[in-house]
């Protein structure tokens, strides 16, 4: 699909390019929509459209390396007795052991614990290899409740109720039977190789009311000892993170729409939410408007891959970030290595998103015992440690250019657009100019 | 016997005092007085105590519920026992929607009716409800059973995996993939037994067997429009 034809005369079609025909042909013969992992393939505004103006005469930077730029921060101040405090502002997203080997779940908690942030579960519950490797863990509670039990609950350093995702707000989810091993099954208490279904919706409440008293409970067998986060897609930010902070959270997680998955319809991937850079404002004008910016943490997520993405989500109002598809890359996945491999499956190195099939060639995406062997832990672990330090110097590299002691002084000021739509999404004028569409000065 | 009065005391020093192994080593029965419909009573227990709530309760009574026998005289809120994993529930009057919702393991024993979803996502539980059950009840039910000994609303166990339900009155409908199944020992044997438990006494004859027919287990593209 990627060689360009080499006949000038010929021309391929804008409307119906060759991605588009295929599909099409994919469709007719199978008769089944393509489900896939990964998150939004499309270009869709982005960080990549924001530039930092760093300090010069009217603003002072400060020294690299030298001098200070803190970059920690504490999670659950709000209502928690035991807020989580993580050392960089970048943490590991919720992912399901199901749809990651368990030698994946153990990579991530070690390398996670190795520069002091958290990891979190996923649907399917917790494994002992994640809650031991993780010095921090986020416990999610899903509308499945597979793997939901009050032991793991009480175990977790915070609990985090998945109102959706940002690859597919409004949907459930599907572990295809492929990926069901015995031990998936009977963590999820369902037969061997049958599809599981996820719900869409909570089983035992509906809307903010309901959700309100959720959270007591949740707080009440706990104690009021840990935080509690509230994660949805980006969609009607501004109302979701409002309804989600009355509702009591501690914590809101906002996760755009180029976030990744485990396996999702196509069609829903690419066409339902909003881009995590257009999500960000909304939620920290809902925040401020509320009085509790910084006191209910926003960690947005979807799309993060350097340290100038998480430098710019915060500075349009993030307290943290959190990754998914990057992480799974600084383990190993769609690594060169094993390109032979991932021909074989009719993919290439940088491509492979098939992870709902289960046959992941660098032992992640898999329950496959010979494949997830492939993944050592410690080594997997280490690269993402190696990772996060990287990002997170990035991030404190442009924080000092601008002037700030620590990443949360970051501020929308501190940003300007390249193009109008990143302008008007992000809230920051048009570089060069002081025009910020949609708004009046 | 220790009691709680809830018009003075608050729920989170009693739910705290529930939770609390050193006092209820010593204190194995409680009492809940003047609940007044106060949500989240005795959630999260995880010693084999009793409770007796004297009254009406909220939302998600007796939520997670592990190892402890709770009795509520009165009626409950949405998702009573909700995620229980162990222990028994025992609501004298009625009870909302999602009773027993995803619970695991114990036995939710409803003496009047429940809402609709009673059983949602159950995994284990048993659940019997001497009255009549709602609509959409035991939706995607995946293992456990749901006894009901009057009649059941519409959609009973769409979408359901491996849970039995049983029921002796009319079913307005059933879900996507939920079948009438023959009533074999095992059943009887199963309904049986539960109804002892719940201290019911009716012939397990009278009661049909419903499951899932597990032909939505793997998707098939001419299933689509049960979807
Ligand atoms: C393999 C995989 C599994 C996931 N599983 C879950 C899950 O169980 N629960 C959840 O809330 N989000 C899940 N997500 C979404 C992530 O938590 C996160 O929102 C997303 O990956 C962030 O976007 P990014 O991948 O661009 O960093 C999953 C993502 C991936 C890639």
């Amino acid at each position: 699909m990627t060689d360009k034809q080499s006949n000038p005369a010929l021309r391929e079609s804008a409307t119906f390019g060759r991605d588009v025909i295929a599909e099409i042909q994919r469709a007719a013969e199978t008769g089944i929509y393509d489900i896939r992992g990964w998150g939004a393939k499309r270009k869709v505004p982005h960080f990549d459209d924001l530039l930092f103006l760093g300090a010069s005469m009217s603003r002072y930077p400060l020294e690299g390396y030298r001098e200070k730029c803190g970059t920690d921060v504490t999670l659950g101040t709000r209502y928690a007795k035991k807020p989580i405090v993580i050392d960089t502002p970048v943490t590991i997203a919720g992912m399901s052991f199901g749809a990651l080997s368990a030698q994946a779940k153990e990579a991530l908690g070690r390398g996670a614990s190795e520069v002091g942030t958290s990891t979190t579960t996923g649907d399917g519950g917790m494994t002992a290899e994640e809650r031991g490797q993780s010095t921090k863990l986020v416990y999610q509670y899903l509308p499945s409740r597979y793997g939901m039990n009050p032991d793991d609950l009480r175990k977790a350093d915070a609990i985090e109720i998945v109102l959706g995702q940002g690859a597919k707000p409004g949907g459930g989810g599907m572990l295809l039977g492929q990926k069901i091993s015995d031990r998936v099954a009977q963590m999820r208490n369902l037969p061997m190789g049958i599809d599981q279904r996820s719900a869409c919706r909570h089983p035992d409440w509906t809307g903010p009311d309901d959700l309100a008293i959720k959270i007591a409970e949740l707080r009440e067998i706990t104690d009021w000892q840990v935080p509690i986060y509230i994660k949805v897609g980006a969609t009607r930010t501004y109302y979701d993170v409002k309804l989600a902070v009355k509702a009591g959270a501690d914590v809101v997680v906002l996760d755009g729409m180029q976030g990744g998955t485990a396996a999702t319809q196509d069609v829903f991937i690419e066409h339902v939410g909003i881009p995590t850079m257009a999500a960000i404002p909304q939620a920290a004008q809902a925040l401020q408007e509320m009085g509790v910016h910084r006191e209910v943490q926003l960690i947005v997520s979807g799309g993060i891959r350097n340290g100038a993405d998480v430098a710019k989500a915060i500075a349009l109002g993030a307290d943290a970030v959190a990754i998914g598809t990057a992480a799974l890359i600084a383990l190993g996945d769609n690594h060169p290595r094993y390109e032979e491999e991932y021909q074989k499956l009719g993919s290439a190195a940088g491509y492979y998103d098939d992870f709902q099939e289960g046959k992941c060639p660098a032992g992640i995406s898999t329950q496959d015992p010979e494949l997830s062997k492939r993944l050592d832990p410690v080594a997997a672990g280490k690269r993402l440690a190696n990772y996060l330090r990287v990002i997170t110097l990035e991030a404190q590299t442009l924080a000092r250019a601008c002037g700030k002691s620590h990443l949360h002084n970051l501020e929308p000021e501190d940003l300007v657009a390249l193009n109008i739509e990143a302008a008007a999404m992000a809230r920051v004028p048009l570089a060069g100019t002081n025009w910020i569409p949609g708004q009046q000065f | 016997m220790k009691t709680y009065d809830l018009s003075s005391d608050s729920l989170r020093e009693l739910n705290q005092a529930l939770h609390d192994a050193d006092i209820t080593a010593s204190e194995r029965e409680w009492r809940v007085a003047n609940p007044n419909g106060a949500h989240n009573i005795a959630c999260g227990l995880n010693d084999a105590i009793s409770v007796d709530i004297d009254g009406h309760a909220g939302y998600y009574c007796a939520g997670m519920n592990q190892k402890a026998n709770v009795t509520v005289h009165g009626n409950v809120g949405v998702g009573v026992a909700e995620n229980m994993m162990s222990g028994m529930v025992h609501v004298k009057g009625d009870a909302s929607q999602s009773a027993g919702a995803t619970a695991h393991g114990g036995l939710l024993v409803v003496d009047g009716n429940a809402s609709a979803r009673c059983g949602i996502s159950m995994k284990g539980v048993d659940i019997v409800v001497k009255g009549n059950i709602g609509p959409m009840s035991a939706f995607m039910g995946q293992s456990g059973c749901l006894v009901v000994c009057g009649d059941a609303g519409e959609a009973l166990g769409d979408s359901i995996y491996e849970a039995h339900i049983y029921v002796k009155g009319s079913v307005t409908s059933l879900g996507a993939d939920c079948i009438e199944k023959e009533m074999r020992q095992e059943h009887l044997d199963e309904v049986s037994d539960l109804l002892k438990r719940a201290g019911v006494e009716t012939d397990p004859a009278a009661f049909k067997r419903y499951g899932s027919a597990r032909q939505l287990y793997n998707f098939k593209v001419d299933n689509a429009s049960a979807y």
